[in-house]
C-alpha cells in the first residue's frame, strides 16, 4: 500500500533527501521545505521505499499537496 | 613660540586626561552591543547604530548629548517627541502581513494571554519599590516589542531608555533561547505531541483585509486612548499595504522611512547611555526584570494554551501559547522547533504564526490598556 508524503504547509521545496527507490524508515527526512524563512523537514509518515518524488527543488507548493509516495 | 606649540600639542592629549573609568566601561559595554550585532546578528539594525552612539556619548568633552549636541538634536527631535517609535510602527504595519489571524481567529486569544507577564512584572516592579512611572516602562519589557517599549519609557521614564531598549531588543533576538526550557517544563509529554489540523489557506478576502486595520484602530482607539498613536500608525501602515492602490506610499514606509528612522532611533538610544545615567544597579534591575516578563509572558502564554487544550478536547497544542508575544516571526519558529522534536511529523508553524501576529497586536493594545488604566487610577 503507497503512503503519500504531502506539504505540511505553503511553501517551496528547498532540498530533496531521498533518492526513489531508496528504503526509508518511520520519521526519516524526505524532503526540506521552506516557509516563513525557516527550514522545514518533512518526514516519512511511514517506513518503506520511495516509490516516486513528485517535486523538484525550488518548486512552490500548498498545503497538502503531494510530495513523495512511499511503499 | 614653543610654550604655544606644546600646550597645542597637550591640547589633543586632553581627552585623554578627562577619560573617566566609566565611560571606558561603557565604551567596552558597546563594544559588546557591536559583536552582538555584527558577529551574533542579534537584533543588527538596531543594535549596531545603540552601539556607537553608546561609543560617542563617552567621548570626554565631546559633548554629543549636550544642548545643541548632534546626539542629543535626534533625541530631542525623535525620542522626547516620542515620533520615531510612532513612525516606525508604520514601517512594521506595511511589512506585516496579519493573513494567519484569520485563518484561525480563536488562536489569537493567545495572543492576549501572551500578554499577562506584562501587568505581573509591573505588580513585581512595583513591589520592588522601582518609582510607579518606571515600573511601566520595566513591565513593557514583556511585550517583547521594541517600539512600544521605547514609547512608553520615553514619555514615562525617559531615564531609563537606554536600559529598556537594550534589554528589549537583545531579549527579542534571545527568544529562542529563553521559552524553550518555559515550554518544556509547562507541558506533558503527551501534550507536547499533539498534531494539530493542517491549516488550509482561506481565501481572505481584500474587503476583509481593508476593514481589519480601520476597525482594529477604531475599537481599540477608544478602549484605551493612549494607544493611539501606536496602534492608528500600526494599522495605517497596514492598509498602506493590504489596499492596493498606495504602493509608493506602501515601499516608502516598509523601506527608506524604516530605515532612516531606524538608524536615528538607534543612535540617539545610544545617545542615553552615557556612563553617569547608565552605570547604576538600577540598570541591571531593568535588565534582569525585563528578562522575568518575557519569561513570564512565555508561562502565561503556555498555560493558556493548555486551558485552550482542555476545552478543545486535545485539539490545541499549548505550546503554540509561546507565540503569543510579539516577538514576530522567532516565536513562531521556536514553536515549530519545539513541536518537531517531540514528534517529527508535527508542524505547529501555520498555527503560531495566527498567535504571532496576534501578539504584535495584543502587545500594542496591552501597552495602551495599561496606560489607560493607570490615568483611570490617576497614577499617570
Amino acid at each position: 500500500m503507497a503512503t503519500s508524503v504531502t506539504a505540511p504547509m505553503v511553501g517551496k521545496i528547498l532540498k530533496i533527501e531521498a533518492d526513489t527507490g531508496a528504503t526509508v524508515e518511520e520519521d526519516d527526512v524526505i524532503i526540506v521545505m521552506e516557509a516563513m524563512k525557516m527550514e522545514i523537514p518533512v518526514v516519512a509518515p511511514a517506513g518503506g521505499t520511495v516509490k516516486t518524488i513528485k517535486v523538484e527543488v525550488g518548486q512552490s507548493v500548498e498545503a497538502g499537496e503531494e510530495l513523495a509516495e512511499i511503499e | 613660540m614653543e610654550s604655544a606649540i606644546l600646550s597645542g600639542a597637550l591640547g589633543l592629549l586632553d581627552g585623554m586626561f578627562h577619560l573617566a573609568p566609566g565611560q571606558v566601561v561603557m565604551m567596552a559595554i558597546a563594544g559588546v552591543l557591536l559583536y552582538l550585532g555584527i558577529r551574533k546578528g542579534f537584533e543588527p539594525l538596531l543594535l549596531v547604530p545603540i552601539g556607537f552612539g553608546a561609543i560617542l556619548v563617552n567621548i570626554p568633552q565631546a559633548e554629543l548629548m549636550a544642548e545643541g549636541g548632534t546626539l542629543r538634536f535626534f533625541y530631542d527631535f525623535g525620542i522626547r517627541t516620542e515620533i520615531f517609535p510612532v513612525l516606525i510602527f508604520i514601517g512594521i504595519g506595511a511589512m506585516t502581513d496579519f493573513g494567519p489571524l484569520f485563518s484561525n481567529p480563536k488562536i489569537i486569544m493567545l495572543g492576549a494571554a501572551g500578554q499577562f507577564g506584562i501587568f505581573l512584572t509591573l505588580l513585581l516592579a512595583l513591589a520592588l519599590g522601582f518609582d510607579k512611572l518606571d515600573a511601566v516602562a520595566i513591565a513593557v519589557i514583556g511585550a517583547c516589542d521594541g517600539p512600544t517599549s521605547i514609547y512608553v519609557s520615553s514619555r514615562y521614564a525617559p531615564h531609563l531608555l537606554g536600559a529598556v531598549s537594550v534589554a528589549a531588543y537583545s531579549y527579542m533576538s534571545l527568544v529562542p533561547l529563553i521559552q524553550p526550557p518555559i515550554m518544556r517544563a509547562l507541558t506533558t509529554a503527551r501534550e507536547k505531541q499533539i498534531v494539530m489540523e493542517m491549516v488550509q489557506q482561506a481565501p481572505v478576502s481584500k474587503t476583509t483585509r481593508i476593514l481589519f486595520p480601520i476597525v482594529v484602530t477604531i475599537v481599540a482607539s477608544i478602549i484605551a486612548p493612549l494607544g493611539t498613536p501606536l496602534i492608528g500608525m500600526l494599522m495605517l501602515g497596514n492598509l498602506l499595504r493590504e489596499c492596493g492602490v498606495v504602493e509608493r506610499l506602501k515601499l516608502t514606509s516598509e523601506n527608506e522611512i524604516a530605515n532612516i528612522v531606524t538608524l536615528l532611533l538607534g543612535l540617539a538610544i545610544g545617545g542615553t547611555m552615557a556612563a553617569d545615567g547608565f552605570l547604576r544597579v538600577e540598570t541591571l534591575m531593568v535588565l534582569a526584570l525585563g528578562l522575568v516578563a518575557i519569561g513570564l509572558d512565555t508561562v502565561m502564554g503556555v498555560l493558556f494554551g493548555k486551558l485552550m487544550c482542555l476545552f478543545t478536547r486535545g485539539k490545541i497544542n499549548p505550546l503554540i501559547g509561546a507565540a503569543g508575544i510579539s516577538a514576530f516571526p522567532m516565536a513562531a519558529r521556536v514553536v515549530q522547533r519545539e513541536g518537531q522534536r517531540y514528534n517529527k511529523k508535527n508542524h505547529l508553524l501555520m498555527h503560531a504564526m495566527s498567535a504571532n501576529a496576534g501578539g504584535q497586536i495584543g502587545s500594542v493594545i496591552a501597552a495602551a490598556v495599561m496606560l489607560s488604566v493607570l490615568k483611570g487610577m490617576g497614577i499617570i
